[in-house]
């Protein structure tokens, strides 16, 4: 009885120490939900803020992060795909390519604050962008860059080396190999990466406090040069920066926030599950 | 590329082909250059990271001596008397990151047990999920429930005048430590290679001893990993601490009072400073003593990985 009784302990409390993990996940993805679905409306999500932000909606900042996702990601999927296949596909076991990986290593555990501080000095000044989408994006695209290297990476490196001996014996060179073979078989794992990355670059707050957020600007951005409202900074201004917010806004803010994060999580879960990709990027 | 192949593919000429020989060499060759310029890309981002910050706030010694900066316990960079000690910050930082360890590891390591073990398969896909959808929630949405929802049950549980404390930033980066913990750990056990378990198993041990005195201790280095990688994330974590944490730089007392920490000092005080001033560069140098840090913590971690790897087989 010792023995089979001491397990079955042991099971109970590591499923009640999981659920310590569990509870407080679904507590923040209901509260957030149940408290703010009642302030989406069409006009909340297409409607300019007025009022000092106390009234209207938040299409500025749902732009504005939009477009910074999408500067972020020019920037940074040629260049993770790349340093993936040049890891695969090209590089020697020798002292660059270790250095390399532990650069990668080390620019995912960069805090995103100092990616600000990174950012504000070369881009918004030394380079005169300005605090501009231009300069969240390249600064945006230097955080994301590690995800999508390591999931494009792990992708190219589940290709069956099969594949590459067949292209190359039918006299396809090493490139084409690679353009036409192992990256269409790779693609799916990319795409999931890219998406990770997305996501967390809409999420991200610390690193455009610095390089684009404009606390109050309501009308929609006319270049890459312009600043602009993000949803994040949106969120921290409103809950933490401006007193006297009604709550039924940060609700609603929160939730969108959420809610374009969560959209991006999914679409890569759903990905990940139908190519039966590994768990994690 | 599509002529290319068809010129392969047809009957050309021995001269031609060695004509379309050299043109691929010289493409190949041009892409394989490229290519290796592409992958140099993250030592060239991290080397000027480090140059950029390092250069700026070594600007900061030029007013400030090295033992005001790194030893003295004032930070009052906007008083008419301006000091610029980092003591407080630092000792902020560290308070919410050790809070957030003590929550994250136990549980961390616990539930990474159960969800690689224990759990059966359809109940380890869900709880897998909501791990990862736990770790892409933006810091800023925990630090909006900080404010609304956690800072109050502190400050009432607690009975204590603010519920803004060193405590509370804790909670809400060991939510964020977790799932890194977890994730890493997880794949640590699941790599455990089968025999271990399959003769463990075999000695008549039971699962959970199996668990206790084979499984964890062969993946005690990815373990470690995952736990030096949670510190990382901890003490380079922003907005959820700069939100919930009462923002006074000071030396506390206990978990229960307020702190100010290091990135949460850059976040709330960059936006008022006037480049290459004192305290422009003073926020730079914190930002390298937190770039040092995390790089430090990252080596080691991938060290012992690493090690472990060969080690262990």
């Amino acid at each position: 009885m010792g023995k089979k009784f001491k397990e079955k302990f042991a099971f109970t409390i590591l499923a009640l120490i999981t659920m310590c993990v569990i509870i407080p996940a679904l507590f923040i993805f209901s509260y957030i939900i149940y408290n703010g679905i009642g302030t989406i409306s069409l006009e909340f999500i297409f409607g300019s803020p007025t009022k000092g932000m106390t009234e209207g909606g938040i299409f500025p900042a749902i732009i504005g992060t939009m477009s910074l996702i999408v500067g972020t990601i020019v920037f940074a999927l040629p260049l993770g795909v790349g340093t993936a296949i040049y890891l695969v596909e090209y590089a020697k076991k020798n002292v660059l390519t270790k250095l390399i990986s532990l650069a990668i290593l080390n620019l995912a555990g960069v805090p995103s604050v100092v990616y600000g501080l990174f950012g504000l000095g070369l881009f918004v000044l030394l380079l005169g962008f300005g605090s501009s989408i231009l300069s969240g994006s390249l600064t945006l695209s230097c955080l994301i860059l590690p995800i999508i290297i390591k999931s494009s990476e792990a992708a190219i490196k589940s290709v069956p080396n099969i594949y590459r001996e067949a292209s190359l014996a039918l006299g396809a060179t090493k490139w084409q190999t690679i353009y036409k073979i192992v990256l269409p078989a790779a693609m799916p794992g990319i795409i999931t990466g890219a998406i990770l990355g997305i996501g967390r670059a809409a999420g991200e707050t610390a690193a455009i406090l610095l390089t684009v957020a404009a606390f109050f600007l309501p009308r929609l951005p006319d270049s890459i040069m312009d600043q602009a409202m993000v949803l994040s900074y949106h969120l921290y201004i409103i809950s933490s920066q401006v007193p006297g917010m009604p709550d039924a806004i940060k609700n609603g803010t929160a939730l969108v926030l959420l809610g374009v994060v969560g959209i991006f999580f999914f679409a890569a879960t759903v990905i990940r599950i139908k190519y039966k990709l590994a768990n994690r990027a | 590329m599509g002529d290319t192949e068809k010129a392969i593919y047809s009957k050309t000429t021995i001269s031609h082909r060695k004509d379309l020989k050299r043109s691929n060499r010289l493409g190949e060759f041009l892409i394989e250059k490229t290519i290796f310029l592409i992958g140099t890309t993250a030592i060239i981002i991290l080397g000027l990271i480090f140059y950029y910050l390092v250069s700026t706030g070594l600007n900061v010694f030029a007013t400030v001596s090295v033992s005001e900066f790194f030893a003295s316990i004032g930070w009052f960079p906007v008083s008419s008397n301006p000091k610029y000690g980092t003591v407080p910050l630092v000792v902020g930082s560290l308070m919410v990151t050790m809070g957030a360890i003590l929550i994250s590891v136990p549980i961390g390591i616990g539930s990474a047990i159960y969800i690689s073990e224990v759990a059966p398969q359809k109940v380890r896909t869900v709880l897998k999920v909501i791990i990862e959808f736990l770790s892409a929630v933006p810091s800023v949405v925990l630090g909006f429930l900080g404010i609304v929802v956690l800072s109050n049950w502190v400050r009432i549980t607690f009975s204590i005048p603010t519920g803004f404390t060193a405590f509370t930033g804790a909670i809400l980066v060991s939510l964020m430590a977790l799932p890194t913990i977890i994730s890493i750990s997880d794949d640590a056990i699941a790599a455990v290679p089968k025999d271990y378990r399959d003769a463990s198993l075999a000695l008549g041990a039971t699962k959970w001893e199996t668990i206790r005195y084979v499984l964890v201790p062969a993946a005690s280095p990815g373990i470690i990993a995952a736990v030096m990688l949670g510190v990382g994330r901890a003490i380079g974590e922003t907005m959820a601490v700069l939100m919930v944490t009462g923002n006074a730089a000071q030396i506390p007392d206990t978990m229960f009072t307020s702190v100010r920490t290091m990135t949460a000092t850059i976040a709330a005080e960059m936006g008022d400073t006037v480049r290459n001033d004192t305290h422009y560069f003073a926020l730079f140098a914190i930002g390298s003593m937190l770039l040092f840090m995390t790089t430090v913590i990252n080596t080691i971690a991938d060290y012992v990985v690493t090690r472990g790897k060969k080690g262990g087989r």
